[in-house]
């Protein structure tokens, strides 16, 4: 199970790579590991504006639908558009081509450290 | 909520030992998938997939009145079935909803019907509820059985090397008695795929075995999350989607396995006849998404803003690269219509069933 030390985590298991004020979003490899061949993504559109803790699109897998969320708020300013053709990219690759979203942003204060998701990962399983 | 001890097949250490997901399925830890369900669901299709279906239900009638029982209980008209063939059929209430999709074995001396996991309680007390006044013994002997499904177009090639049973005289829905590896074994050939493979039922002890020496052989450990998307390709239907005591087997589209000419009354008999006189209230469509989304169970379908109908399987069809489903819908709905995906209408249109069909070469 791969969690990269560079980047910051969710309870609901995505991670966001902070860079100046753009937090680069995707799901992490436990996420996609549980979730199975991702065989459709839903991205939202570039502009649109989330507050921290909305679901901004959806990852589905064969069998199950799993909504996104952000963690922090923002508005969209790019999308992993290669995805909708691609989506398996998700499994593939969840840190690098599987990323899903960048949003312009001021916050990101209450993000994980990698030990600290490492445990959510351990108490859930 | 205090969590229920999960049972467990005769197959549980095997999935374990192949790194299988499990899941609570009908009270059983059961395998969703081993490495994926993408590659086992291809796995059937292209060559060979086996898959534990332990879980299922078997009932065996005996005695004197056994057929008279079946006969009353099941669609199907089982008098028109030969010893050593299975026929596919319904299970309904009075009102024509149904308890069950069954299979029946018509053996030289019993009839052995193949029940669902989660109906297994309510089944039989269903089964006998209804035939105290028969001469009839309905023995629960699901513990007693392990059932594998080896399934693809490759099945009867590994099967042959393992057993002496003549599989090329054993045409669909016929089965045999005889050895899989020196296992007493029931070599049925059915299944819940759309491709050609067989069902095997063995004792518990036993099955652990022939499952190694099947995967040995170059079969696919294959998990129920691949079976789903393989019957929803074939167009069949699965109890609780499809098919519920809401639902006439003939609105859910299997009315092959109803024989309404039947001349023993069967429980429903009245109240399928007359819907079959008056029209269906619903029908099962299968449909394709022509917009993006993939429709799921339990979403609306609608027709303007009109709801008229509801998604009971979908998914992204692994052969067909699409997204496809089945739903329950109003009778007079057209081919075009809107599965409601996030309170957003995406078009779809109905297609014929099944989905996917084997080229039988």
């Amino acid at each position: 199970m791969s969690i990269p030390d560079d980047l910051q985590y969710t309870r609901s298991h995505e991670w966001v790579r902070m860079e100046d004020d753009t937090a680069t979003i995707g799901i992490t490899d436990h996420a996609q590991d549980e979730l199975g061949d991702v065989v459709f993504v839903e991205l939202p559109d570039v502009g649109t504006t989330f507050d921290a803790g909305d679901s901004f699109g959806t990852v589905e897998s064969v069998k199950a639908v799993s909504d996104l969320y952000t963690p922090v708020g923002g508005e969209v300013v790019e999308v992993n558009s290669a995805l909708e053709n691609a989506p398996e990219q998700i499994n593939d690759d969840p840190y690098g081509e599987g990323w899903i979203v960048k949003l312009r942003t001021s916050e990101g204060d209450d993000l994980l450290s990698p030990e600290e998701y490492e445990q959510v990962v351990e108490e859930e399983s | 909520m205090a969590k229920e001890e999960l049972k467990h097949t005769p197959l549980y250490e095997e999935h374990k030992d192949l790194g299988a997901r499990l899941v609570d399925f009908a009270g059983y830890e059961m395998p969703v998938q081993y490495e994926g369900i993408q590659a086992e669901h291809k796995a059937v299709r292209n060559h060979a997939g086996l898959f534990d279906v332990s879980h299922m239900g078997e009932a065996v009638f005996r005695g004197p009145d056994a057929e008279a029982a079946v006969q009353r209980l099941v669609t199907r008209d089982v008098g028109r079935l030969d010893v050593g063939q299975a026929g596919y059929s319904a299970v309904c209430y009075e009102d024509g909803g149904t308890v069950d999709d069954v299979i029946v074995y018509r053996r030289e001396d019993d009839f052995l019907v193949v029940v669902n996991a989660s109906n297994r309680e309510k089944d039989l007390e269903h089964f006998r509820e209804n035939t105290e006044d028969l001469d009839v013994e309905i023995a629960d002997e699901s513990d007693d059985w392990a059932l594998l499904a080896l399934q693809g177009p490759k099945a009867a090639g590994l099967l042959r090397d393992l057993t002496e049973t003549d599989l090329s005289n054993l045409k669909p829905f016929r089965f045999a008695e005889g050895e899989v590896d020196g296992a007493k074994s029931i070599i049925s050939r059915t299944g819940y795929t759309g491709e050609d493979g067989f069902e095997l039922y063995l004792s518990g002890s036993d099955a652990p075995r022939v499952w190694r020496r099947l995967i040995e052989a170059g079969a696919t450990p294959a998990g129920l999350g691949a079976r789903d998307t393989l019957r929803l390709e074939a167009g069949m239907c699965l109890y609780g989607n499809e098919l519920d005591a809401q639902t006439t087997p003939l609105e859910a589209g299997i009315g092959f396995a109803v024989h309404l000419d039947k001349e023993e009354r069967f429980i429903g008999q009245r109240a399928l006849l007359l819907e079959d006189t008056e029209g269906l209230r619903k029908k099962l469509v299968g449909f394709e998404m022509e917009g993006r989304g993939i429709a799921r169970h339990g979403y609306h379908v609608t027709s303007g803003a009109e709801i008229v109908g509801e998604v009971t399987s979908g998914t992204k069809s692994p052969t067909l690269e699409r997204a496809i489903g089945l739903a329950l819908v109003d009778p007079g709905v057209d081919d075009w219509f809107e599965i409601l995906i996030r309170d957003n209408p995406v078009p779809a249109k109905a297609v014929p069933l099944p989905f996917y069909k084997r080229d039988r070469g």
